[in-house]
Formats: structure tokens, C-alpha cells, sequence
């Protein structure tokens, strides 16, 4: 691997524009395929525009293995020979950019419109339509088997549950389902077009909303990302509250879906606890912030909130109860047989498959994939505290499941260390002002997976542009693996299992 | 089946008496924002400066007004205050019928009250409501905090109110996000499929106005200008207990 095209930083630095390499196309994609192939993974794959006529691509490569980032970059032509064919976890990211820029990934397999948008460069359209034509969200060419006694079954946009809206298509043959197509873009608000220009009063918002069940693991990010630009170290304690209330949301959202992983196999007991108990760690963060979901917990250059030792006594006593009544109502599930003759063997993803896919997170973790950004990128207090990595090899719904649980011993542990023994330091300082023509990368491991948000700043150190990578991306494709060979009544539990954000998706 | 006892028994019963009794609510819960006039000062901006959805206006006096269906009860305002006049209340009763009830004075302790259903309508909804929830455009916050309210600690279940998959087996529509133009159509189709008499609750800042994303082309800042609305719930996003106690006073339950 020739590195001299490429610059490399650590997770939550920054580097100056120009030093990014600019290396022909051809080129280019040569490299990036020879980095996928010796393990590398596509942290993040955009364009922006380098001037008024061309279109520049830049990639951040991860490195699990030396946990280093990998930077390059290209000038993107109007045609371009696509990289999915030989690198499948470019997928979505080429549609993206053809989408959004008008460009053609030449050969693509799959090449659709992903938000439902009109490109962001006038005169360009990768599907040739005009700028006047309405753009109906899931109205598009998806994927169709043929044969007499094949069936297609369509659901969503609003489908049962109260749930963000998708469409889905499975090609049936009986209750078999021979492939799942999934259609996003109805929660398309315009999040990344909306942070150009910044930082302003609503960044911090429009971050903390990318999606909302993972208010924290996005504004860590973000925050990094600033503190990279600001060349600011915060200080221990607020390092130390921030990795609280991300575990906090792991927990949260790992309780609450093992929950619902129980209702949809028909399980009430642990269902019903689990509801309740999810509501616990939420109130837990409440206790810390005043907002369940951790709004306006986290702020570049800390937190806003401290936890004096009374709060912290009062925290532990109900963080200790929450934890008992969770290991019960959990162990319930892996000695109930009917659950687990549910679980076994459901929604299987192949780990060569998640691996050539680019899944992240606990669903590849699932498949056997040991990948974790806490302790492959590791950056504030998990450069310190390792939490090791939870895996299970089996890639069905119980792995999913198991890999979750695992989890959550690990986090608890986590915490209830942690917050014995907050550093005594300030918990917020002021920030350096940001500095222009950088760019800076941060990765978090969020309770679904690698968050990565990349920021690049123009010559008055506001964004010129900023991409938000929700693990979501990398892993919708997955279910539809999952499904494959499955009875479209195995939908509901797959897609539990999954967890995936729609709206991280659409951004 | 021994350990499932043993489990629920331990777990107990876990339904909140609300609204017999009042709440309990952290301690650092952000309710209503209230401005202490006797610390603000007059000609001093800085609150709705660093509002980022313009939450606060001024409309008679220099003295600011807070739009509850704009605001996002972060504390961006009471951080910037240098008279430190700003703080949230513990008031966990926000919702409102008007759009403009929203709209309180500074110095209002408490916030505004819904007034129940017409007569007719409270004769047909009181004692069984079924709600088809539409997430347009929210950001899962809302939703789940909407989801919350079937599980054992609220039992929406218990004062008739339940929600349903289709809606056509809905009295009404419960909606959440800014509404985007993607999610517009499927909308109104929804809206269209409820049979009448029905009716529509806005849950949290973005489906009242658009929230963060107000003004953003893609977005319809929030469900007024589409559908009529009967319930405003504000907050990002609103707290269980706030949407519980907004839908019961709709109910005349409270």
C-alpha cells in the first residue's frame, strides 16, 4: 500500500486541506481497492465542489488494525467507472454522490436514488431529469424476480408500529423471500446542506436530532470533530461524563430492544420489563441533563452538566436496581426455548458477507467481525478505560441479541467503575477559535455503530462542508441479506435485530 | 416459568398514579422557560440571539415572550443571560388547542391549558381514543417517547387511549416531525384514510414548527399549514408525561 497518496491521522485530529492528496481517478479507485482488500474499511466516501465546474471526492479510510485514518482525494469527472462491482460497501456512498451531484458511476449494480432529491448542482442530474420534474419518494425500478408463481409484497411508507417511515419489497416465492429491497428518503430534512456555513445557534441542534435515539454518540462526534478544528483538549472530568451518557444510551437502546426482540416473538415477560426498564437508563441520563435523550448534554469544549457526589450516590442507587431488575428479566430470554428456537438460526448474515457489505457495529460484531471504535480508534476516556469487544459468531438473530447482552454487562461495568472515580478537574473549557482550510475526522462508536462525521473548514473557518455517516448506512443493506431465504413473517424480528435508524439514514 | 414469577414478582407493579399524583420528574427537568422580569433588562438581546429557532420574540413590550411551539428547551438562553433571569420551570404541562396560546409571556408561571374536546366529540373519543402515530420527518425522539407511553409505566391503555396500525381503525392522527416534502403525500393519504369525525395532535417542536429544521427547503415547517390541528404538545421532544397530560386534558381527564 503506497501511503505516499495518502495523509494519515488519528481519530479526532484535524489536517490541513491541501496536504490531502489529490490523486488522479483512475488512480484513485486503484488505491482504494487495494486498502479495502488488506482490511481497510470506507469510513466515509463525498464530494463537494472545488470550484464552480469540478467536483473533488474525498475518502477516510479506517484502519482498525493500527487505528489510523487514511485520507485521499480525487477530482471526480462527470463519468466514472464505479467502484461497487469490486468494492460492495461503496455502494451507497456512490449513490449518494450521483445523487447529490449529478455524477455517473459507470457499471454501478444498483444505481438508484437513495433520499429522493434533486442533485445540488443545478444542470446536472445522474438520471437526465429536469430540474422542474417532482421527485416522488420510493418511485423507482426496484428489484423484481420473475416467474409464475413468484409474488411481491409491499410495505410502508406508514406501516404498523410507531415507527419512522421506509418502503420495503420482498420478492416472495410462497412465504419464502427471495430478496428484500429497501427504499428510504422520507425522513430527508436536509441535516448535511444545513450545517454548511456553520458552526451557528442551530449546529448543535441539527446534531443532536440526526437521529434521536442517539442524541449523544452524534453530538460526541460532532463536539470532536469542533475540539479537532479548535485544537482543544477538554478536561478529564467532562471526558469522563461524556463516556457516561454514551454508555447510558447504549444501555437504553440495547434494553429497549431486547424488549422488543421479545414482544415480536410473542415473549411478553421480558417485552413488558424491558419497556419499563429502558425508561430507567433514559431517566438516568434525565438525572444527569434534564432531557432523557441527553439534549444539551454535551457541548464542544465538554458538558454542561456536573454530577456532585450526592448526585452521584443517588445515580449509583438507581442505576444498581435498573441493572438487577435488566439481568433478570434478560436471562429469561436464553432459558425460554421458544425464544430461542425463534432466535437460532433467523436472519443468518455470513461474516464474509458482512465483511465484503462494510457492516459495522453490533450487527457485525455479530457476525464474528471484532470491530469496536472504543478500542480500535479509541479517544478520551476510552484511551484509558478499555471496554473489550462483545462478539458472537453465529450472525442470526440470537447473536444480535446475545452480542447486545454482553454488551450491556460490558457498559454497566463501565459505568459504575467510572463514575466512582470521576477526575476532579473543570468540566468545560473555552474553546481556541477554529482554524480554516482544515479537515478533522471523528469516529464513535454510538450504541449501533461507527459514527463518522467529517468537517471541512473554508478560509474564514466555517464549515464549507460536513458529512454525517450514521451506522445505519452501512448497514441497511445488511437486512436485506438477512432476509434472504427467509418467511416474510421473520420480518419484524430481523428488522428488530437490526435496529437501524431511518432518519441517521436520510439525514 | 418459576424464574418469570420469580421475576415478576421481584419487578412489581410499575404503573405511575399520574395523574392522581403528581409526576415525579428529575430535578434538572426542563419545563416551561420562565424570564424574571425583575432581572431582565430591558434593551439586552442575548437571549434570542442565541436561540437557534427563534423561540424568542418580542411583540408589545422590550420585555421577550417564549414561543413554546418553537422552542427546543435547551439552555442556550438562560446560559447567555448575563442576569442569569432565565430558568425552566418544573411546569410539565405545556400543550395547547391554539397555535397562539403557545405564545407566553415571559413571567407566566404556568404554562398553557388545553381545553377539552367539543361536546360531541368528547362523546365519541372520551372513553376510547385510537391514534395512528405518523412519524414525518421526526427524529425518532418523539416517536420513542410516544412508544413509551404503552409500556407498563404509563399504560396509555388504562384511560382508553391506545395506538393502532391502521388508519383506518383510527380516530385520529398523532403526528411527529416537520412534515418533509418526501413524506407529505403519504400524509395526507393517511389523513384521508381516517373516517371522519377525526382528529390531529402535533407532538414536539418540529411538528408544531418545524423545530431544527424550520425553513430548511425540504420541510413544510410542521403540520398547521397541512392538516387541522386540535393538540399542540411542545418540546425536543416532549416528555412522556407532558404528551400523557396534553392527551388526557384533550380527554377531559384532567
Amino acid at each position: 500500500m503506497k501511503q505516499s497518496n495518502y495523509t494519515v491521522i488519528q481519530n479526532g485530529e484535524s489536517c490541513d486541506v491541501v496536504d490531502v492528496p489529490e490523486v488522479p481517478f483512475d488512480a484513485f479507485r486503484e488505491q482504494l481497492l487495494q486498502a479495502v482488500e488488506d482490511g481497510a474499511w470506507i469510513a466515509a466516501l463525498f464530494a463537494m465542489p472545488a470550484d464552480r465546474s469540478t467536483l473533488r471526492a474525498f475518502v477516510i479510510l479506517a484502519h482498525s488494525h493500527s487505528g489510523s485514518l487514511w485520507l485521499s482525494s480525487t477530482i471526480l469527472p462527470d463519468e466514472f467507472t464505479a467502484l461497487t462491482p469490486d468494492c460492495p460497501q461503496a455502494h451507497l456512498f456512490e449513490r449518494e454522490i450521483a445523487e447529490q451531484w449529478g455524477v455517473k458511476p459507470l457499471g454501478h449494480p444498483w444505481l438508484k436514488p437513495l433520499r429522493y432529491h434533486h442533485s445540488y448542482r443545478k444542470e446536472k442530474d445522474c438520471w437526465d431529469r429536469k430540474s422542474s420534474t417532482a421527485i416522488l419518494p420510493g418511485v423507482t425500478d426496484h428489484f423484481q424476480v420473475d416467474g409464475q408463481e413468484i409474488h411481491e409484497v409491499a410495505v410502508g411508507p406508514v406501516h404498523a408500529g410507531v415507527i419512522e417511515p421506509g418502503h420495503f419489497r420482498f420478492q416472495c416465492h410462497g412465504e419464502d423471500v427471495i430478496h428484500l429491497e429497501i427504499s428510504l428518503g422520507y425522513q430527508h430534512r436536509g441535516v448535511e446542506r444545513a450545517m454548511i456555513g456553520g458552526p451557528n445557534n442551530r449546529t448543535n441542534h441539527l446534531v443532536e436530532t440526526v437521529a434521536g435515539d442517539t442524541t449523544i454518540g452524534h453530538s460526541l462526534a460532532y463536539c470532536q470533530v469542533i475540539e479537532a478544528l479548535a485544537r482543544t483538549i477538554i478536561p478529564a472530568r467532562a471526558s469522563a461524563l461524556r463516556a457516561i451518557s454514551l454508555e447510558l444510551e447504549r444501555l437504553a437502546n440495547h434494553v429497549g430492544d431486547l424488549g422488543a426482540l421479545a414482544g415480536d416473538v410473542g415473549f411478553l415477560p421480558t417485552a413488558s420489563f424491558c419497556g419499563r426498564l429502558r425508561g430507567e437508563f433514559l431517566n438516568l441520563t434525565a438525572m444527569l441533563c434534564g432531557n432523557r435523550f441527553g439534549h444539551s448534554m454535551l457541548c464542544p469544549g465538554g458538558v454542561r452538566f456536573d454530577a456532585d457526589s450526592d448526585r452521584v450516590h443517588n445515580f449509583l442507587e438507581r442505576f444498581e436496581s435498573a441493572v438487577s431488575d435488566v439481568t433478570d428479566a434478560i436471562n429469561l430470554l436464553w432459558k425460554s426455548p421458544s425464544v430461542m428456537d425463534r432466535f437460532e438460526d433467523t436472519g443468518v448474515v455470513k461474516i464474509e458477507d458482512a465483511i465484503e457489505l462494510g457492516l459495522v457495529g453490533l450487527v457485525a460484531r455479530a457476525c464474528g467481525i471484532e470491530a469496536d471504535i472504543r478500542s480500535d480508534f479509541p479517544t478520551g476516556i476510552y484511551r484509558f478505560t478499555n471496554i473489550s469487544t462483545a462478539t458472537w459468531h453465529t450472525g442470526d438473530v440470537f447473536s444480535r441479541a446475545f452480542v447486545r447482552w454482553i454488551e450491556i454487562e460490558r457498559s454497566t461495568a463501565f459505568i459504575r467503575d467510572l463514575i466512582k472515580s470521576l477526575p476532579q478537574s473543570e468540566i468545560r473549557i473555552a474553546l481556541e477559535p477554529m482554524e480554516p482550510n482544515k479537515i478533522a475526522v471523528a469516529l464513535v462508536e454510538g450504541w449501533r455503530g461507527a459514527i463518522c462525521h467529517v468537517a471541512i473548514t473554508d478560509a474564514t473557518s466555517k464549515f464549507a462542508h460536513y458529512k454525517i455517516v450514521d451506522p445505519s448506512f452501512h448497514n441497511w443493506f445488511g437486512l436485506g441479506m438477512a432476509m434472504r431465504d427467509q418467511q416474510v413473517s421473520d420480518f419484524p424480528l430481523c428488522n428488530k435485530s437490526f435496529s437501524l435508524s431511518y432518519c441517521g439514514h436520510d439525514l | 416459568m418459576i424464574d418469570i414469577l420469580r421475576a415478576r414478582l421481584k419487578q412489581g407493579h410499575r404503573t405511575i398514579s399520574f395523574p392522581n399524583q403528581p409526576p415525579t420528574l428529575p430535578d434538572r427537568f426542563r419545563g416551561c422557560p420562565v424570564i424574571d422580569e425583575a432581572k431582565c433588562v430591558s434593551d439586552c438581546q442575548r437571549c434570542a440571539e442565541v436561540c437557534p429557532t427563534g423561540s424568542i420574540i418580542q411583540v408589545h413590550s422590550t420585555k421577550p415572550q417564549v414561543d413554546l411551539g418553537r422552542c427546543l428547551f435547551c439552555t442556550d438562553c438562560a446560559e447567555a443571560c448575563p442576569n442569569d433571569a432565565i430558568r425552566y420551570h418544573s411546569d410539565y404541562s405545556m400543550s395547547s388547542n391554539q397555535r397562539i396560546d403557545l405564545v407566553v409571556n415571559a413571567n407566566t408561571e404556568a404554562g398553557p391549558l388545553v381545553s377539552a374536546l367539543k361536546k360531541e366529540s368528547l362523546r365519541l373519543f372520551g372513553h376510547s381514543l385510537k391514534l395512528r402515530q405518523v412519524s414525518a420527518g421526526g427524529c425518532n425522539g418523539c416517536e420513542s417517547d410516544t412508544n413509551v407511553l404503552s409500556t407498563i409505566t404509563f399504560d396509555l391503555g388504562r384511560f382508553g387511549v391506545q395506538f393502532v396500525a391502521s388508519p383506518r381503525h383510527a380516530d385520529g392522527l398523532l403526528i411527529t416531525g416537520p412534515v418533509k416534502e418526501n413524506k407529505r403525500v403519504a400524509l395526507l393519504k393517511t389523513w384521508e384514510t381516517v373516517p371522519a369525525p377525526k382528529i390531529v395532535i402535533a407532538v414536539g417542536a418540529c411538528a408544531i414548527s418545524g423545530g431544527p429544521f424550520q425553513n430548511h427547503p425540504e420541510v413544510h415547517n410542521g403540520v398547521s399549514d397541512i392538516l387541522p390541528v386540535d393538540l399542540y404538545i411542545p418540546g425536543c421532544p416532549p416528555h412522556p408525561i407532558t404528551i400523557l397530560d396534553g392527551i388526557l386534558r384533550l380527554l377531559s381527564r384532567i
